[in-house]
């Protein structure tokens, strides 16, 4: 299959890639720029392991392709801290033990700082709505909504 | 008076150091995880690297005519194709044996060979250079297989497998006391037939492996390694002919383990023989509805269960047929889940006389095997609607049964006639009905009660149920650390164990801080690396802390003698007057006093250093810890939930999960485990299931037909009980596993608390329970009501 040059930007980074058309964006942003941090747990879009932001929006970076995601701005778990110091998010889910194995966390992380950036009044009831578009086979999902009720309650994300 | 824990006695006498186990520090794994660096099977990558792709058989069962691999062959990029016949020298994949004979001839071969058995099973491999074009090129190969009817129900007779073998590998036997007189003597028989449907850990990972060959080291490597990495390693260099010191795994981070993950599959094989066949790295990534249709599966039983009780509810014996769905194949527990399932269902009670036969059965459906609480989360589910049955028959509440017939702990420890896992059950320590009293307290079990019927009789369908379990944990028979402390202060500790996520390195770290007399965060722990340890058995059974946790307090004591007689040296001091506290050897009572930091008595200790004389050099010791016994922590569940009248859909409102763990390394890391226990638990028991069609067709591929607990499913409020009211004997710490009680009693208290809902005593007599039934249990009594 033809392949075709397009620029992506990642964190604030453009890349110039050579991608098939059909590649999608998680293994673009995987295999082709490096990013490993943004994980693929089911490929049809239940799971959400593969959430980015997309111009501050969360999507599900395995249903779509990567030249789809040209010309916008791709925020992954990589852009989240700065230095030494961790995104209030990341923080709060040390703080909260929010994480087990930590495979579908770059995903929670994403869905979380995605959706309190747009929604920072957002209720503790609508939170767990939010989270529930993403699955954890670890924690029970109880320390994230602990996780992200606490840094929507002192306001950090936005 | 002041009361001291026992717990105390433990540490060091004279240490001041900083009590570090019992404390719920934050996680030593969590910063790379939070950043997106870790490092899960699929970031491995390697220059040059060929992907595998598995084609995998569409049809249940048939006879494979013939495998055309000619098109897929004669694509660009295409490196291999390889059907059985072209690893035909390569052994099926083996098992862990116990003392069940006769499994060998059932073991699955890494391709299949002339027969398919289940949809999934893999068919052919094919090699390419790119992962999607090996995806492309796998649709290219085309098997002519001739159908045969698919087996699909364990309890239906055995059918033949090959010609002289029969579809039930074993039947199960196991039992003491006069069964028979028990029920003749018997003021009531209860009867049950209930059923657990097929589940599996899919953890959100999917499974993975990349393989190379480095000739010039003549070094085999296999990354994406997990749970048992030693066990896998040499039983694959067996396979593949290979001394196991040239040849090693490598369990990097892991997205989750719960019994299926880093068992030994074919696909871990294949990519092995590729990587020294084709001489190119190998990696195979699995996807999701691979992983749904060939990691194992677990669960599925049919129990058909009595039980034999005096007027008041004592048992006096109890009998059980139970069918064990395995699936196509004896993978490598063997038929451990079986046996478990019927060396454990006895639980927390005295059982005068118990008689056994588990029949273990092959289907046309994904092979079987753990996940976890493995024959517990069955047979509680069982026992428990038992005991509720009892409890109905003799007309005394659900505590009340409980409570006549726990084991008490003056009986402790309690010898059961049985074995389960090879060794002897020898319920360690309890105090059952201690623990069972402090649940009822905690959940407010009085006040729920008039709650519930407060809003039932408002019209809301609302219930209450419990279950109570006894888990097993810390199965030896042993393992080993080796403990290092670096020039630079710095300590490494080494285990054969391994992780799946749920926090093992902070634990150790914990017993390895407190017991040394140092700032846990400077340790750093490496595991799951044949190349690093010699020995290990890895991470499975909640076994980890328990003997891993105890080798490290054994080396960590070990090392810090050495360091005490050095500095001693060094400080021309006693040992005896010194101490180590902050990673510094210090004067007991010195204040300020000359102290020497670990990085100084580390270089002292150096080969290189003047002061070292003849003696071996290094600040290192190993600790083993050995257990002939598993030890047995206990719980308690309590669930409230409300059924949704239109739906028939099951809302857990309020749980509770009390679990006595012996002593607690980090509260913080067992509530997350119980509480994670617990989801995967609820899923069984409300929504998880692999259905099939009658000609076996799966028809839980995706994770829209498998559903699996999210956030909006969780109960409104889950509340965690650690108690360490009865420390193990077996181990000096006290300590028990903690993985599995999380799960352990979910189906069993979700039935109960249905039953309750209802008002219908028995009436859940499957998990995952129905939703469909529950609507049409409520047209029923309201049709019933009416009339």
């Amino acid at each position: 299959m033809s392949e075709r040059e397009i620029v992506l930007t990642v964190n604030g980074v453009e890349h110039r890639v050579r991608v098939e058309p059909r590649r999608t964006l998680v293994d673009t942003l995987r295999e082709t720029i490096g990013l490993t941090g943004t994980h693929v747990g089911c490929e049809h879009g239940v799971c959400g392991a593969c959430t980015v932001l997309l111009d501050g929006e969360p999507v599900r970076a395995c249903l779509m392709f990567a030249v789809q995601a040209e010309g916008k701005a791709i925020r992954t778990v990589e852009g989240l801290a700065t230095g030494d110091t961790l995104h209030p998010m990341q923080q709060a889910f040390m703080d909260h033990h929010a994480l087990q194995c930590g495979f579908c966390t770059p995903g929670f992380l994403m869905l979380a700082v995605g959706v309190l950036e747009r929604q920072p009044d957002i209720t503790d009831d609508e939170i767990v709505d939010m989270l529930s578009s993403n699955l954890c086979r670890c924690t029970g999902y109880v320390n994230i909504i602990k996780a992200v009720r606490a840094v929507a309650a002192q306001g950090r994300v936005a | 008076m002041t009361v001291v824990p026992a717990r105390a006695a433990m540490v060091p006498a004279g240490t001041n150091a900083p009590r570090l186990i019992g404390q719920p520090v934050a996680r030593l794994e969590d910063p790379p995880l939070l950043r997106g660096e870790g490092c899960f099977a699929g970031d491995v990558s390697f220059p040059h690297q060929l992907h595998m792709r598995v084609v995998r058989a569409q049809v249940a069962h048939g006879r494979i005519l013939s495998i055309d691999t000619q098109p897929a062959r004669a694509r660009p990029g295409v490196v291999a194709v390889w059907t059985a016949a072209d690893v035909a020298e390569v052994p099926p994949i083996p098992f862990r044996a116990t003392k069940v004979q006769g499994l060998e001839a059932y073991c699955q071969p890494v391709l299949a060979r002339g027969v398919v058995r289940y949809v999934g099973e893999p068919l052919a491999v094919v090699f390419a250079n790119d992962a999607y074009a090996a995806e492309d090129v796998a649709d290219l190969v085309v098997p002519e297989i001739e159908e045969r009817p698919a087996l699909l129900d364990a309890g239906e007779p055995p059918r033949e497998f090959e010609p002289g073998r029969d579809t039930e590998p074993t039947v199960i036997r196991k039992g003491y006391g006069d069964v028979a007189a028990a029920f003749a003597a018997a003021a009531h028989v209860i009867e049950l037939d209930l059923s657990v449907g097929r589940h599996s850990g899919v953890p959100l990972e999917c499974r993975g492996a990349v393989a190379r060959y480095d000739a010039s080291r003549d070094v085999l490597e296999m990354y994406g390694a997990a749970k048992k990495s030693h066990w896998n390693r040499d039983e694959m260099a067996r396979m593949l002919g290979r001394s196991p010191s040239t040849f090693h795994l490598y369990e990097g981070h892991v997205g989750g383990g719960f019994g299926v993950r880093g068992e030994l599959y074919p696909e871990d094989v294949l990519v092995c023989v590729a990587a020294l066949r084709l001489r190119r790295p190998v990696k195979w990534i699995e996807d999701r509805r691979e992983n749904l249709v060939a990691t194992n599966h677990s669960r599925q039983q049919r129990h058909r269960i009595a039980a034999a009780v005096d007027a008041e509810g004592r048992i006096l014996g109890i009998r059980d047929q139970f069918f064990h769905d395995q699936g196509a194949y004896v993978r490598t527990h063997g038929a451990r889940v079986a046996d478990m399932a019927a060396g454990l269902l006895l639980g927390p009670y005295r059982v005068p006389a118990y008689e056994v036969a588990g029949h273990f059965r092959l289907t046309n459906k994904t092979p079987a095997a753990t996940y976890r609480s493995p024959g517990r989360y069955e047979t509680t589910f069982v026992r428990e609607r038992l005991m509720d049955a009892v409890a109905q028959k003799v007309g005394i509440d659900a505590v009340e049964v409980r409570r006549r017939n726990l084991v008490a702990s003056a009986e402790m420890p309690y010898a059961r006639p049985l074995d389960a896992l090879g060794t002897d059950v020898v319920l360690d320590s309890g105090d059952y009905a201690g623990l069972l009293g402090k649940a009822l307290s905690r959940a407010g079990w009085d006040d729920r009660k008039a709650e519930v019927a407060r809003r039932r009789a408002s019209g809301e369908i609302v219930g209450l149920g419990l279950g109570m379990f006894v888990e097993k944990s810390g199965l030896g028979p042993s393992d080993g650390v080796r403990l290092t402390v670096d020039p630079s202060g710095c300590i490494e500790l080494v285990t054969g164990a391994g992780s799946v996520g749920q926090g093992m390195e902070t634990a150790l770290a914990q017993i390895c801080g407190e017991a040394l007399g140092v700032d846990y965060r400077r340790i750093r722990v490496v595991r799951g690396r044949t190349d690093q340890i010699e020995f290990g058995n890895g991470a499975h059974a909640s076994r980890v802390t328990v003997m891993s946790g105890s080798a490290t307090q054994i080396a960590a004591r070990a090392v810090r003698e050495k360091a005490l007689a050095a500095a001693a040296e060094m400080l021309q001091a006693d040992p005896a007057d010194l101490d180590l506290v902050d990673g510094r050897v210090v004067r007991r009572g010195g204040g300020a006093r000359a102290s020497v930091g670990l990085d100084e008595v580390a270089r002292h200790l150096h080969p290189s250093s003047r002061y070292i004389g003849r003696r071996p050099p290094g600040l290192s010791a190993e600790g083993w810890f050995y257990s002939d016994h598993m030890n047995y922590p206990y719980g308690v569940h309590i669930a409230q939930v409300r059924l949704d009248p239109g739906t028939g859909m099951v809302h857990v409102e309020r749980y509770l999960v009390a679990y006595d763990v012996g002593r607690a390394v980090n509260p913080m890391l067992i509530d997350g485990q119980i509480v994670g226990g617990l989801a995967q638990g609820l899923g069984g028991a409300l929504y998880e299931q692999f259905t099939y069609d009658a000609q076996g067709q799966p028809l839980a591929t995706t994770f829209a037909d498998y559903l699996m607990v999210t956030a909006r499913e969780m109960p409104d409020t889950v509340d965690v009980l650690i108690t360490e009211d009865a420390p193990s004997p077996l181990n000096p710490l006290g300590l028990k596993g903690a993985g599995e009680g999380g799960t352990n009693a979910a189906g069993a208290a979700v039935a109960a608390a249905v039953d309750d809902a209802l008002g219908r005593p028995g009436f859940v007599t499957a998990l995952p329970v129905s939703p469909a039934r529950i609507v049409a249990a409520l047209a029923t009594a309201r049709t019933g009501a009416a009339s």
